[in-house]
């Protein structure tokens, strides 16, 4: 993967809102991203952070509050790799049959090559013409990684992509990571607890009830965030 | 709480005074005798279940826009009260029917569409009860008004032209169409009558839904600590 | 035209998995031929009486079908979420409902197309004089059918009881689209047959005024 830092998107989360009838998913939150971080997000269930990265990436309306991505190439919304705990592709579908479909609708260059590629990457180009529901789980978050990644994104988002998977898919997805962080790619982390992957973050913040109650760089109270502890 | 006494003491006077009015000054229907000066009643709660419709339909235009929960208020209040103005009109076109006709019901244009109409904004209320988030149902129930709306010209126009394929006895003569002078008068004094009822029952069920509203966020900070 | 091209894609991905499965076709087509039967069951029609009923019959039996046959439209969406990715891939959500709305037509129109000579034959009706006319009928109806019912399909997906609610909010409002296409098919199934014009031009006036305001209203029918 190129780096190409000047294209790095950062994200700017002002005063932004959400409520589900009562219950407030996230309040008042005021968060700047800088271009090319790598910030893991650790709270509890309910904290509040699916629903940041889905406000980060548009699928999800803020009730009051602003949400504007910074730098990037063109004014529009930029281009988003959202990998979360559904896979978001078809399970009748066969994984290349899933990729070259994204690849086509985001327009992307070359798609089969660029598809072609990616299975590479990801180590499904055996299974390419296997559909997707006769995958493992570790499978089928390595199409969902590669269908975010299409695109080349700037920007990406994680919902917890560990869950589920067996410790050789965990090793091989932090590694991805690795390099997505070091190409310069913005990179949002939500995380259960302290693993490896959260050790690629430069940045980590804790949510609790919609707020931010937690916010620091690499340092003595890293892994404080992840254990729950707050000073 | 003055100014709803107030406007409620207004309604029934106003409904009260309209209905005197259709039955002693309004002259004798030719034909039909007294069972047409139901039409006062009828006809003018139909234009009333218009109206109402009318507002339900911008304060769902609005809620898509500005998605304050006071549009979402006033959109189900207006679909109850028309709903309400749709179902006398269903009764009292059959009433009217019965000695007239010899029948309780025939499928006219008129008949029919305003059938439909009814159907759509019980639907309406019927979606509201399936979907359990408040902004979401908000949301959603806005979106199929606007549906239900622009349908509804779209019903009355195929229908009618239906009918003139398959021509059946018409159950209302035109409204306003060849009435007498006082008829007229008469008939707009209702008019006004039963707007000023459905305003008067959209404030004090628009404040319920306000209320209940209220209720319902204190009862969820309350669980919450 | 970017709208295009991507509905185009999503097209393409709809009438792919459709294809490969048969599952909504095929139980589609032997709804409609059950209520047909059934239908026969109450009437026990004559010819004439077959034509002047028949397509009414015929026409509340494919409503009931699309009733049906569009629950899963996004349903499926639902399963892995792929709803999220597609309005992340796509800048216009419009280009979603018209990959849809083509897709729900084209499977209407098929079922439509294989239920048309059965019925004929079980009906003792006929309408070769008048093809091209009786699929422009089916072809109109089916748009109006699919550009309602796939709004109504993104509305009932996100509430309770689904699968009654979606029958429920769709058949009133394709009450024109019933009335003005049977009217249509009678007229052309009827010995000397003859194209209401009047009738087409109100069911593509129907289709057009649905298409715009979905065109508008679209987006937020999609939104969380």
């Amino acid at each position: 993967m190129p780096a190409a830092p000047e294209r790095s998107i950062g994200l700017q989360f002002d005063q932004v809102e959400k409520r589900y009838g009562a219950v407030y998913a996230l309040r008042n939150l005021t968060l700047n991203i800088a271009a090319g971080e790598c910030v893991a997000i650790a709270g509890r269930n309910g904290s509040g952070k699916t629903t940041l990265l889905r406000v980060a990436a548009r699928l999800v309306r803020a009730g009051r509050g602003t949400i504007s991505y910074t730098g990037g190439t063109s004014n529009c919304r930029p281009t988003i790799g959202f990998v979360a705990h559904a896979t978001m592709v078809y399970d009748e579908l066969t994984a290349e049959e899933n990729l070259l479909f994204f690849a086509r609708l985001q327009k992307v260059e070359n798609a089969s090559k660029r598809v072609a590629g990616l299975l590479g990457e990801v180590g499904l180009q055996d299974r390419k013409d296997s559909p997707v529901r006769t995958f493992s789980r570790g499978m089928r978050q390595r199409v969902a990684i590669a269908r975010a990644l299409l695109a080349q994104p700037w920007l990406l988002l994680f919902d917890e992509p560990g869950t589920g998977l067996d410790a050789e898919s965990a090793a091989w997805l932090t590694s991805y990571v690795h390099k997505l962080r070091d190409s310069g790619c913005t990179i949002l982390l939500s995380l259960h607890g302290e693993s490896e992957m959260a050790r690629l973050a430069t940045r980590a913040i804790r949510l609790e009830a919609g707020s931010v109650i937690a916010d620091t760089r690499r340092g003595a109270m890293f892994q404080s965030i992840f254990a729950g502890a707050v000073n | 709480m003055l100014r709803r006494i107030i406007l409620g003491a207004l309604a029934i006077g106003l409904v009260a005074c309209a209905t005197c009015a259709s039955f002693y000054i309004a002259p004798e229907e030719r034909t039909m005798g007294a069972i047409q000066r139901i039409f006062y009643f009828h006809a003018s709660t139909a234009w009333a279940g218009e109206t109402t419709f009318f507002v339900c339909f911008v304060a769902n235009l609005l809620y898509i826009w500005k998605r304050k929960p006071q549009y979402d208020w006033l959109g189900v209040t207006c679909a109850e009260v028309g709903a309400a103005c749709i179902t006398v009109v269903l009764i009292t076109g059959p009433i009217w029917a019965k000695p007239v006709w010899g029948i309780w019901w025939t499928w006219d244009a008129r008949l029919t569409s305003t059938f439909v109409l009814w159907i759509l904004y019980i639907c309406y209320l019927l979606l509201r009860t399936l979907v359990d988030e408040a902004e979401r149902r908000a949301l959603l129930s806005a979106l199929f008004g606007v549906f239900a709306f622009i349908d509804v010209p779209i019903v009355f126009g195929a229908i009618r032209w239906w009918r003139t394929q398959h021509p059946a006895p018409v159950i209302m003569g035109g409204e306003g169409s060849g009435l007498d002078p006082v008829m007229r008068k008469v008939f707009f004094f209702n008019v006004l009558a039963m707007h000023v009822l459905a305003l008067f029952l959209i404030v004090e069920r628009y404040l319920l839904a306000k209320t209940r509203h209220d209720v319902e966020l204190l009862q969820r900070e309350a669980e919450a600590r | 035209m970017a709208l295009l091209l991507n509905a185009a894609v999503l097209l393409g991905k709809e009438v792919r998995t459709e294809f490969r499965s048969r599952e909504l076709l095929s139980t589609t087509i032997v709804f409609v031929l059950i209520v047909v039967v059934v239908f026969s069951f109450t009437l026990d029609p004559t010819t004439t009486e077959s034509r002047r009923f028949g397509p009414g019959l015929l026409w509340m039996a494919f409503l009931f079908a699309a009733s049906l046959m569009l629950q899963p439209c996004f349903l499926r969406e639902q399963v892995n979420d792929t709803l999220s990715a597609l309005r992340l891939a796509v800048q216009d959500p419009f280009a979603i409902f018209l990959a849809k709305i083509a897709a729900n037509t084209l499977f209407l129109l098929l079922t439509e197309f294989l239920m048309l000579p059965v019925f004929a034959a079980l009906f003792n009706v006929s309408f070769g004089a008048q093809l091209p006319a009786i699929l422009l009928a089916f072809f109109l109806g089916s748009v109006g059918i699919s550009v309602v019912g796939t709004a109504l399909a993104a509305i009932s997906a996100q509430a309770r009881m689904r699968e009654l609610l979606l029958p429920l909010l769709l058949l009133p409002l394709l009450t024109p689209i019933l009335v003005i296409s049977t009217e249509v098919t009678i007229r052309l199934m009827q010995p000397e047959p003859y194209v209401e014009w009047k009738g087409i031009g109100l069911m593509a006036g129907f289709d057009v005024v649905f298409l715009t305001v979905l065109w508008l209203f679209g987006e937020y029918l999609l939104e969380e």
